[in-house]
């Protein structure tokens, strides 16, 4: 990621072509990293699909007689400044930074990949350019050039999107392209090439499959951060707009009652942290699953 | 036997985690005189490494000395414990097999190698670049005093064994174990160091324990040898007889199998079976499935070793019927 | 190593004109006037116009390029559209406030770093190699910005130990205003780096040549900061260097958080108010010492291992 730079160098290769399912299911069983991320990743989800059903609340409604009551019976987590119900927004906030957060790490993940293996794999002037570009990005702050495209996209999802589309990609073009160099040397690839096969053949049967790996490895760390980022953003109150919740909003509103009632502002956070905790586990656990033994 | 400057005597190894352990090396014995050359010969897996390591007390982790006795010049050297390193200062020093992975890629060679007279021996800084400058000279590291300043990766594999070496040296030990210090190296460079090992054993006086699966070089460095097999010692004496007369069928096999580009009415000959695993030596004689001349009691009890003839002489044997070896 | 150092610094150059570039672009595609934002909603067009002209944007997006550039060369950022000063003399004011919070930072990240990744390394899967393997994790999903809310909240509000905000005076007031700002940015990068020191060390810590050293009579503790640690420290300090852009761009959201007058707050506060120039010239200077910033420390890891210098 811009943001973060990970440390992982090209992992060894397996053979080409995946391994057999029922080994990975096997090594996926017996990992507890995968068992216990997995299932606070589902919960999550869970929590997000079904939030209509499970709030309590309308995140919306108002109960001006309670504003900033306290835990209480009929408001599990309290209220905030304008009485609505704590619980409900953290519930519907769930759904919200899920949703922004996955779908903004697709475009990123997609062209990144792509362009990482394209410029692995042929190399020449491509290759340059694309190292170059993303020396630049790398350049840049993170933050700061998020925030200078909302700047010029304007804030809210659509903002989010274009700026981590131009931003985040970098990260999944570097780790693809390093995998790649190495895959392209392989004595495999090497036989498939003398042996004639058209590039886009090599590159779907062989190279992808070790490629892609990586990229899903880094793709659930990415969430993570990209989430976190989505909050920040919400925080400073360029990111998801209100009234639809958001927990970076929430940790904002709920600044200026830290002395009165600080669950405003901590409950969203530890919602992130799970979130976060959640998925970097499920992440660090597939990827020691897909590690080629 | 008597004026033996290392002796070493039911020297036991164990590998393993918690409560599963395996014995890699299992009541190893032999001896050597001040100045004298031992050969340890033994496929990878023998334990002939981890016995040089026992005895330079630096066994990794999981692996434990169970029982034995070393001693130099008399004196007993604990394997455990802080007195352990600080006892072999001086007295025991180790060359390693890999000089490119033994070399720590951050620092000049000279460096390291003055690291043993400044940090060890407490010399100063100036004092420990000239001793450095000279160890690499007597190890015949062409234009030392340039060379110094070089880093590991800037050097060949022949100049990086003799900085391991010259680095070995510079304790001034009575004896210098040596883990396979030519695997590494190509034919010509090994017959320098080889030489080099030689010739510097005959100048400082210096008892040289050689470790290596390669019969023909072990043959050009030893004096003396020690056959090792599935972490056991088969069989000991001096080098040409041993290899002359084989007193253990494992050694009768190993000479079997060299290729020997003299005797051309003799193909080698692998020796029938495999390698057992740690885990699964067999009962008796380990070496008996593998033997054509064990008998059904091979099985049933460990020969043990003796040591055979009188007149001075330590060659031994771990097997019940040598004769039957010498008889070819 | 001159001329892997002048091979860096050739590079360096490069990419902070395409960061120039890339910052210049940014800005004139931004929709909407400045001079119609600055002026209000019921500014004359003349009037509009005439702003325009006076800030050179009436002008091709060239011309306005070339205009920026040979004004840089000189030195010269420009003009403030709403404070109305030089840029320079605004950022000069500033700058170095985040310089001290990313100094402070950084620090924290190497005093927070080195000890656990040594105590977790020494002890291999024992119970402090767990928890600190945990914390890291933990640390990763952590947003920044909410764990100086929480710190402020402990530490400042209920313990009183140090200030809850603002830059505070003298040098010890100073610092002391920065303990808490510094902590929370470092949050930011020390999971990452404990990861890397830590696995970084127990690879060295099985190498041959550490085995050699301790052949050689060494002490363990020479042992562990001259070999061990002076070899895993190489990875790390590359990995602080890429890391450092995230560590510069946190400080903007630190000084939300705390209301400190740096560079970060104004370039928001530039942003959200349509300052142009001010924007333009903070990305730049920021941009620039993160390439300068990562220069050094690849030099750095450079004079700490000489393999380096061959690439």
């Amino acid at each position: 990621m811009t943001t973060l730079v990970e440390p992982q160098g090209p992992p060894p290769l397996a053979e080409g072509g995946r391994r057999p399912r029922h080994i990975l299911l096997q090594r996926a069983r017996r990992s507890p990293t995968l068992i216990i991320g997995a299932a606070i990743s589902l919960t999550l989800v869970l929590v997000a699909l079904l939030a209509p059903l499970i709030s309590p609340y309308s995140p919306d409604h108002q109960d001006l007689y309670n504003i900033l009551s306290g835990f209480s019976s009929k408001h599990l987590f309290g209220t905030d400044e304008l009485g609505r119900d704590e619980l409900s927004r953290l519930i519907w906030a769930t759904r919200t930074d899920l949703r922004v957060g996955f779908l903004a790490v697709i475009f990123p993940f997609c062209f990144g990949s792509v362009v990482g293996t394209l410029a692995g794999y042929r190399g020449g002037w491509l290759d340059t350019v694309v190292m170059r570009a993303v020396d630049v990005l790398i350049a840049f702050p993170f933050y700061v050039l998020v925030i200078a495209l909302i700047f010029v996209v304007g804030t809210g999802t659509t903002g989010i999107y274009v700026a981590f589309a131009v931003v985040d990609w970098v990260v999944y073009a570097r780790a693809v392209r390093s995998t790649t160099l190495v895959v392209r040397e392989s004595d495999y690839v090497a036989a498939a090439r003398t042996g004639g096969l058209p590039d886009s053949r090599i590159l779907l049967r062989h190279v992808l499959p070790n490629t892609i790996t990586q990229a899903v490895v880094y793709l659930t760390n990415d969430v993570v951060l990209v989430i976190v980022a989505v909050v920040t953003l919400g925080y400073l109150g360029l990111g998801v707009q209100p009234p639809t919740p958001d927990w970076g909003t929430m940790i904002s509103d709920g600044q200026e009652f830290l002395t009165t009632y600080w669950a405003l502002s901590t409950l969203p956070g530890i919602a992130v942290l799970v979130t976060g905790l959640g998925l970097s586990l499920l992440g660090d656990g597939l990827a020691d699953v897909l590690r080629p033994q | 036997m008597s004026g033996a400057l290392l002796r070493v005597r039911d020297l036991t190894v164990s590998v393993g985690r918690g409560e599963r352990r395996y014995v890699a090396v299992r009541d190893v014995g032999f001896e050597v005189p001040a100045g004298g050359s031992l050969g340890v010969v033994g496929e990878s897996g023998s334990g002939k490494s981890l016995t040089l390591r026992a005895l330079m007390a630096l066994l990794p982790r999981g692996v434990r000395a169970e029982r034995g006795v070393v001693e130099l010049a008399g004196e007993a050297l604990p394997f455990t414990g802080p007195g352990a390193r600080r006892a072999r200062r001086g007295r025991l020093a180790m060359v390693f097999q890999d000089p490119l992975s033994g070399l720590d890629p951050v620092y000049t060679v000279g460096t390291q190698v003055a690291e043993v007279p400044r940090r060890v021996l407490g010399a100063s800084a100036a004092a420990s670049r000239r001793r450095a400058v000279e160890l690499l000279r007597l190890v015949g590291m062409p234009d030392p005093e340039r060379r110094a300043h070089a880093f590991p990766h800037q050097l060949s594999g022949g100049m990086r064994q003799r900085v391991l070496i010259a680095m070995a040296l510079a304790s001034e030990p009575k004896v210098l174990l040596c883990d396979e210090p030519t695997t590494a190296l190509d034919v010509t460079v090994q017959a320098q160091v080889l030489e080099l090992l030689d010739d510097l054993r005959r100048r400082l006086g210096v008892a040289v324990v050689f470790v290596s699966h390669d019969l023909a070089v072990v043959r050009q460095v030893a004096d003396e040898l020690a056959v090792m097999y599935t972490g056991r010692v088969v069989e000991t004496g001096r080098a040409n007889e041993v290899l002359g007369h084989p007193a253990h069928p494992y050694t009768l096999g190993l000479m079997e199998a060299v290729v020997d580009l003299d005797d051309t009415a003799h193909a080698p000959q692998a020796i029938p079976g495999a390698l057992p695993d740690l885990a699964h030596v067999p009962s008796g004689c380990p070496f008996h499935p593998r033997c054509r001349f064990a008998s059904d009691d091979c099985a049933l009890s460990d020969p043990g070793f003796r040591y055979l003839g009188g007149g001075g002489s330590d060659r031994g044997t771990a097997c019940k019927y040598p004769e039957r070896v010498m008889a070819g | 190593m001159l001329r892997y150092a002048a091979r860096r610094v050739a590079a360096a150059v490069l990419v902070v004109f395409g960061v120039t570039l890339a910052t210049f672009l940014l800005m004139h595609l931004e929709p909407g006037d400045p001079a119609r934002a600055v002026l209000g909603i019921h500014a004359t067009p003349s009037a509009v116009a005439a702003l325009r002209r006076e800030w050179g944007l009436s002008s091709s997006l060239p011309a306005q390029l070339g205009h920026f550039l040979s004004q840089l060369v000189r030195g010269d950022l420009g003009q403030s559209y709403i404070y109305g000063v030089s840029v320079s003399s605004l950022i000069g004011a500033r700058i170095g406030e985040t310089a001290a919070l990313v100094a402070v930072a950084t620090a924290f990240a190497v005093i927070i770093t080195v000890p656990l990744s040594a105590l977790a390394a020494s002890r291999q899967n024992g119970w402090a190699d767990h928890v600190v393997r945990a914390v890291s994790v933990v640390g990763l999903a952590l947003p920044a910005f909410w764990f100086g809310i929480v710190l402020i909240e402990v530490f400042a509000v209920h313990l009183h130990l140090v200030p809850v905000g603002g830059a505070g005076s003298g040098l010890g007031g100073h610092l002391e205003a920065l303990v808490l700002p510094g902590l929370t940015a470092s949050f930011a990068m020390a999971p990452i780096l404990v990861r890397s020191l830590r696995v970084g060390m127990l690879e060295v810590m099985d190498a041959d040549f550490i085995a050699v050293a301790r052949a050689k009579g060494l002490g363990d503790t020479r042992v562990l900061f001259a070999h061990v640690a002076r070899n895993a420290l190489v990875p790390t300090v590359t990995l602080l260097g890429l890391n450092i852009a995230y560590l510069i761009g946190s400080t903007v959201i630190v000084e939300q958080v705390f209301n400190l007058n740096g560079l970060g707050s104004l370039l928001l506060s530039s942003i959200l108010n349509r300052d142009f120039p001010v924007v333009q010239a903070i990305t730049l200077v920021l941009g620039t010492a993160v390439v300068f910033l990562n220069l050094a420390t690849d030099l750095f890891a450079a004079r700490l291992d000489p393999r380096i210098r061959l690439r």
